[in-house]
């Protein structure tokens, strides 16, 4: 076979590849959208976005609760894990000694691979009746839910912020401690301003995978179709509402629920709209 | 008294001695130009000056560095910093505006008043003759200057924290001729008020701008002296190989 041959078909395969990947989003796209707009139009998408009650058996299919809800979610989720995550990458990259750092990264990756539905396990028998005994509420609601996704988008951060940090150019790092900086100082007014970008982008991930979780919210979250009214307050997010009433929905209940994943496909359209423009003025700074 | 002093220094990467037995003494308002070859060690006794090279695992000192008549162990790392400043070979401006590069020093030792902030960086860049060109730009990134402007903006960022001694590692080896003149012309002002040591490659720089000059090799000092009788009528032969251009 010569050489030329051998490339083409490298490259067919290669194309093949790509264009499957696209394909299958594509075809994602084409399924939610058919399927879910005529339910929208039914509805009225005022009344669909902003219908603050769900009820399918008087025809009411407002999602204004979940959409809430799962904004409220993921911001407490942001709120805990962020600045959490941010000085753990922190600690690993300047303070930690140079052979615990491997260790640590062990378990951070590990923390990513363990499935959705233990950490929703451990909210379930930990969280939950910790928080119900703390507080005397029943436990399940805003604050489990954002406590467990923080724990959740924790690995994210974590190791998209390390790269960032590592990736700092070491000579700001001497020319701050030449001007008589101190390590902390240096640390937190150069290096970390320095990976800003970076950092964002591991915010932007964790925000990514927040927004996404379904099944560890649902088992603490409470799951009423309410407004949240306090972060004790039971909640139920966009994700774990479709995930819920799947399974026995039928006709424009069904075609509501799929509607439900197009605002949710919004979402995600929007979040990754925000990470470029955010992520190209950052550039031309 | 002189500025610096330096004592029997031995330095020591794990097992690799680097430096052997250096004595130099260096006084105020004089530029003292280390030349050799490289990996002779002239790069590292500038660095254990400011004591960067604590920063360096392994990295083990004997002997003594006096800066003002004080050992340098024995003083606050940070402020024997603010006193003796550093210029690095490549220029390293930090990721910010210009105005945040040359405040930063500053802002670091204390001082917090926009007045008085203004003024320093103002002063600074005037003095390393770069006030003209970047007046109207003080919040455009640092990073967009040129190569020579981003090291004269170094060399600021070094004087505003108002230092006695300004270290220069190799500072215009990444420059073009025109910067290199400008880097030099300057240096010769800043003597007025600092005393510069300055590690070069550059023969002929170290001739133009250094009112003395030691000759490295293989971590020792080979040859001490005023620059002119260096480089006219060296005492050893290997100094004279190697300003000769003989080898290097």
């Amino acid at each position: 076979m010569n050489n030329t041959l051998k490339e083409n078909m490298a490259r067919s395969i290669f194309m093949m590849a790509a264009a499957l990947s696209i394909v299958a989003v594509l075809i994602i796209c084409i399924f939610i959208f058919s399927n879910g707009v005529p339910a929208i139009k039914e509805v009225g998408l005022f009344h669909f976005l902003f219908g603050i009650s769900w009820d399918p058996e008087h025809g009411l299919y407002g999602i204004f609760p979940m959409i809430i809800g799962t904004l409220v979610v993921t911001a407490g989720a942001l709120v805990f894990g962020v600045p959490l995550g941010i000085l753990c990458a922190v600690f690993l990259v300047f303070y930690c000694p140079k052979k615990l750092r491997p260790k640590v990264n062990v378990i951070v990756n590990m923390m990513a691979g363990i499935p959705s539905v233990v950490y929703g396990f451990f909210g379930l028998v930990v969280l939950v009746p910790f928080i119900q005994t703390m507080t005397r509420t029943n436990g399940m609601g805003v604050l489990s839910a954002s406590i467990l996704l923080a724990v959740m988008i924790l690995p994210t951060i974590i190791s998209v912020s390390q790269t960032a940090l590592s990736s700092v150019d070491k000579s700001y790092y001497e020319g701050a401690r030449a001007l008589g900086a101190s390590h902390d100082r240096t640390v937190f007014k150069v290096m970390l301003p320095a990976a800003k970008s970076g950092i964002l982008c591991a915010v932007i991930l964790g925000l990514g995978r927040a927004v996404g979780e379904t099944m560890a919210v649902m088992m603490v979250a409470g799951n009423q179709a309410i407004i949240p009214f306090g972060i004790f307050s039971g909640t139920r997010t966009l994700t774990s509402h479709i995930a819920m009433e799947m399974g026995y929905a039928t006709d424009l209940h069904r075609q509501a629920l799929i509607a439900t994943a197009v605002v949710l496909f919004g979402f995600i359209l929007i979040m990754n709209g925000i990470m470029t423009l955010v992520k190209r003025r950052m550039c031309h700074e | 008294m002189d500025k610096i002093e330096i004592q029997d220094l031995d330095l020591f990467y794990g097992n690799f001695q680097a430096l052997r037995k250096i004595n130099l003494r260096m006084k105020a308002h004089e530029v003292t130009a280390l030349i050799g070859p490289s990996g002779c060690g002239k790069s590292t006794l500038l660095k254990s000056i400011n004591r960067m090279n604590d920063l360096i695992e392994n990295c083990h000192i004997e002997g003594k560095i006096l800066v003002d008549g004080k050992n340098i162990d024995d003083e606050d790392v940070n402020l024997l910093r603010k006193k003796v400043g550093m210029v690095f070979q490549k220029a390293n401006l930090f990721p910010m505006s210009i105005y945040d590069n040359v405040a930063y020093g500053p802002k670091t030792h204390g001082i917090k008043d926009k007045k008085r902030l203004d003024e320093i960086v103002e002063c600074s860049l005037k003095q390393a003759a770069i006030w003209e060109e970047v007046k109207n730009d003080l919040k455009k990134s640092a990073l967009a200057l040129s190569g020579g402007q981003q090291q004269r903006l170094c060399i600021a960022r070094a004087l505003a924290i108002e230092p006695d001694v300004l270290l220069m590692d190799e500072p215009t080896s990444a420059l073009d001729p025109i910067s290199t003149a400008k880097v030099e012309e300057l240096i010769l002002q800043l003597k007025e008020n600092y005393t510069i040591v300055i590690v070069t490659h550059n023969m002929q720089q170290a001739l133009r701008i250094a009112d003395q000059t030691a000759f490295f090799l293989q971590g020792k000092v080979i040859e001490f002296d005023r620059t002119q009788k260096i480089f006219n009528d060296p005492k050893e032969k290997k100094t004279r190989d190697y300003i000769t251009g003989r080898f290097g």
